[in-house]
């Protein structure tokens, strides 16, 4: 009788703990916010997450570019970690292998109102992907090098900046602007090339295909970023540097201008705390003066469908677009809430924030890259013809954009 | 009970041989399972890849015959690639075997303490400890314009201008190619020095009273005696070289305009940016194909040499 028992007790408190062990969720969330914020915070902010429902949340983070391989093998495998960190311009691709799980039902199955979220982002009609914190890309100067060269007030076109980048050229031991257009990473196509076209009101697609050829306002930009290379006023190596080297070279005052994330005024603070540095729009064509567009990159979220735990996995994302959360993440990254009704209090927040947050209040957020099918193949193609017509081997402008035309078409099929 | 026992007996004698004969296969089972899994499945999946019209985003993927073969053979980054890919692995594997033996060869000499040859042992050796990605990012940074190998060439006259070695596409094939050179070489030196120290001081000292100098002893006896270990090192080192990636994909991405693109960054770019993952196999395919035929010279060698 007594042998029963016991026998009774060990199996009811091995059932106890195998269901115990079944409840105990642990979400994978691969992201690589947690490398680029203060130490600690996206820790601190999903254990709040936890706290309240106990689902364990295990972060693994790497650098933005090993996010993107580390999720695109995970896509092509079925392994995709529960939650993911996404960047505007991976959607498509991932969403059409059907990687990533369609939010629009699972908002609609929790009953989630969406006019809260500043931006979703779309393929045929549904949601894959929300943005929860936005990054503008103004122009950072250095204002002791614009100072030394003798540059007394901040360009405004193109003509008044191609002028000041001469002067810094000339007059000073470093250069005037700095683009990287690494094949590695060809983002510098969409950050910093493109950043003169859309501030002058320019777009590259119309109705959502590429509209390059004789488009002018782009026509103009290109031969514009040929100018500057062809007036010896860009840093060099160019072709093979990615974006981190392009702010190490700021940082370590070589270059007066560069176009970059805002999330790098942590970054560049702390590596040149005596850096004598500004933000500024990014200069238009001259003789336009309608609104300017801004680049912006974004932190999205999004849930993988190899993932057992939609529900819970949702239930995270709301936790994360949630008004009080996403501002207190907003304020660490120096970034812009995805949530509307966050109201993320920047009093604390760099001066140089508050100035990039004027300059973003009078432009529009602009970003023609995201959502598009095979956009970083997009831009490799654009980066390798800007090469060759920088190079001078192709005669004009309009030829090269016709190439990239060519080669862009196939892909919006 | 005695009789069931008796009755038993005969059947596990029936079973003897097979159990004779399979023990063996027993034995080496969890080997067989392990290269099942990790080589053959893989292999024969890419393969299988290959002959479809794109596989893991399509979900009905249709089968193509020889079309993906016909596309990678005729696009002209592929032959690019591969032109690159010959120069980058025939130089660097000719680097790693003149560094290599010249290194091995100093540390096997007597002049030096043990102490000095100790110290430049652990000094030649360096290199090999670091990964690919350290690597990279070391020489990116050297390599930059305002690095120090600019400044090095500005203060002693050699070159006042600011080379872009890695961004021009002049530099940018030798210069990845040095930095495997840099990185591989100790492999070879460690190995041959061991080579060195197996051959008997007698041949030597046989060939100094027949009147041999030091230049006809290290062409009849120095590398004839270390053939099997240098044929072994060369094949191995093509097959890993042609698979070099890192290093490349850190400092150049393929470019300057497919300066440096060799089939490795080929293949990432056609899987992981294009999203064709079956194109993508074809090029993995060929290179396989490519490998199999050194991996058979090799394994001749090496029964040749048993």
């Amino acid at each position: 009788m007594v042998r029963r028992g016991l026998l009774v007790a060990v199996v009811s408190l091995l059932v106890l703990s195998l269901s115990a062990a079944a409840s105990a969720v642990t979400l994978e969330f691969q992201q690589w916010w947690e490398v680029e914020l203060p130490r600690g915070v996206l820790r601190e902010i999903v254990d709040g997450f936890t706290k309240e429902t106990g689902v364990e949340i295990r972060l693994l983070s790497n650098p933005y570019a090993d996010t993107n391989t580390q999720i695109a093998a995970g896509a092509a495998t079925g392994t995709m970690a529960d939650v993911v960190g996404l960047d505007g311009a991976w959607v498509y691709d991932y969403a059409k292998q059907g990687a990533i799980s369609n939010l629009s039902a699972l908002m609609t199955k929790g009953g989630y109102d969406d006019s809260q979220l500043s931006d979703q982002v779309r393929v045929d009609g549904s949601t894959y992907m929300i943005p929860v914190v936005n990054f503008a890309y103004p122009m950072y100067v250095n204002l002791d090098l614009l100072k030394q060269a003798g540059v007394t007030e901040l360009p405004k076109t193109w003509s008044e900046f191609k002028a000041a980048a001469e002067a810094v050229t000339r007059k000073t031991q470093a250069y005037g602007w700095i683009i990287p257009l690494s094949t590695s990473s060809p983002n510098g196509i969409q950050n910093q090339f493109m950043s003169f076209l859309w501030a002058s009101g320019g777009y590259m697609l119309k109705d959502g295909k590429p509209n390059l050829v004789g488009n002018e306002k782009l026509i103009k930009a290109t031969e514009f970023v040929k100018s500057l290379f062809d007036a010896g006023v860009v840093a060099p190596g160019a072709y093979s540097m990615t974006e981190a080297t392009m702010v190490e070279e700021f940082v370590n005052g070589r270059v007066a201008f560069m176009t970059s994330s805002l999330a790098h005024i942590n970054l560049i603070r702390q590596n040149a705390p005596n850096l004598n540095f500004a933000v500024m729009p990014v200069p238009a064509m001259d003789g336009y003066d309608g609104p300017r567009g801004m680049v912006v990159a974004n932190w999205g979220i999004g849930i993988a469908s190899n993932s057992r735990y939609q529900d819970e996995a949702w239930k995270f994302i709301e936790y994360m677009m949630r008004p009080e959360v996403n501002a207190r993440l907003a304020e660490a990254a120096n970034a812009f809430p995805g949530n509307v009704l966050a109201a993320p209090d920047y009093s604390a927040a760099d001066p140089l924030f508050r100035d990039a947050y004027e300059i973003f209040k009078d432009s529009y957020a602009i970003n023609e890259f995201t959502g598009l099918p095979v956009s970083e193949h997009l831009m490799r193609i654009f980066n390798d013809y800007l090469q060759l017509y920088i190079e001078g081997e192709i005669d004009s402008a309009e030829e090269m954009l016709a190439f990239i035309q060519a080669e862009w078409e196939p892909n919006f099929r | 009970m005695r009789d069931a026992v008796a009755q038993r007996q005969p059947r596990f004698a029936r079973l003897g041989p097979v159990l004779k004969h399979g023990t063996p296969y027993a034995y080496l089972s969890p080997t067989l399972l392990l290269i099942i899994l990790l080589l053959v499945v893989p292999i024969f999946l890419v393969i299988k890849y290959s002959f479809y019209d794109n596989v893991i985003i399509n979900k009905n993927p249709v089968w193509v015959g020889l079309e993906n073969f016909r596309i990678i053979l005729r696009d002209s980054r592929f032959h690019t690639a591969v032109r690159n890919t010959l120069i980058f692995v025939s130089v660097s594997v000719v680097g790693h075997l003149v560094l290599g033996l010249s290194f091995a060869l100093l540390l096997n000499n007597r002049v030096f303490s043990a102490r000095t040859t100790g110290i430049f042992r652990v000094v030649y050796v360096l290199p090999w400890m670091f990964t690919g990605a350290v690597i990279a990012i070391l020489w990116q940074m050297m390599l930059n314009p305002n690095g120090i190998v600019n400044y090095l060439l500005s203060v002693t006259g050699l070159s006042d201008a600011k080379i872009a070695w890695l961004s021009s596409r002049k530099y940018a094939l030798g210069a990845v190619t040095f930095m495997n050179i840099w990185a591989g070489y100790p492999f070879f030196m460690v190995s041959i020095l061991a080579g060195l120290q197996g051959i008997s001081e007698d041949l030597y000292e046989a060939a100094a009273i027949d009147g041999a100098n030091a230049v006809q002893q290290f062409f009849r006896i120095t590398i004839p005696q270390l053939k099997p270990i240098l044929i072994s090192l060369l094949t191995l080192d093509f097959v890993w070289t042609i698979f070099q990636f890192d290093l490349i994909w850190i400092t150049t991405g393929g470019g300057p305009l497919y300066a440096t693109e060799t089939l490795s960054t080929y293949i990432y770019k056609q899987a992981f940016s294009r999203f064709q993952y079956s194109q993508a196999s074809v090029a993995a395919v060929l290179v396989l194909i490519a490998c199999t035929v050194i991996a058979i010279f090799y394994a001749r060698q090496q029964v040749a040499r048993d």
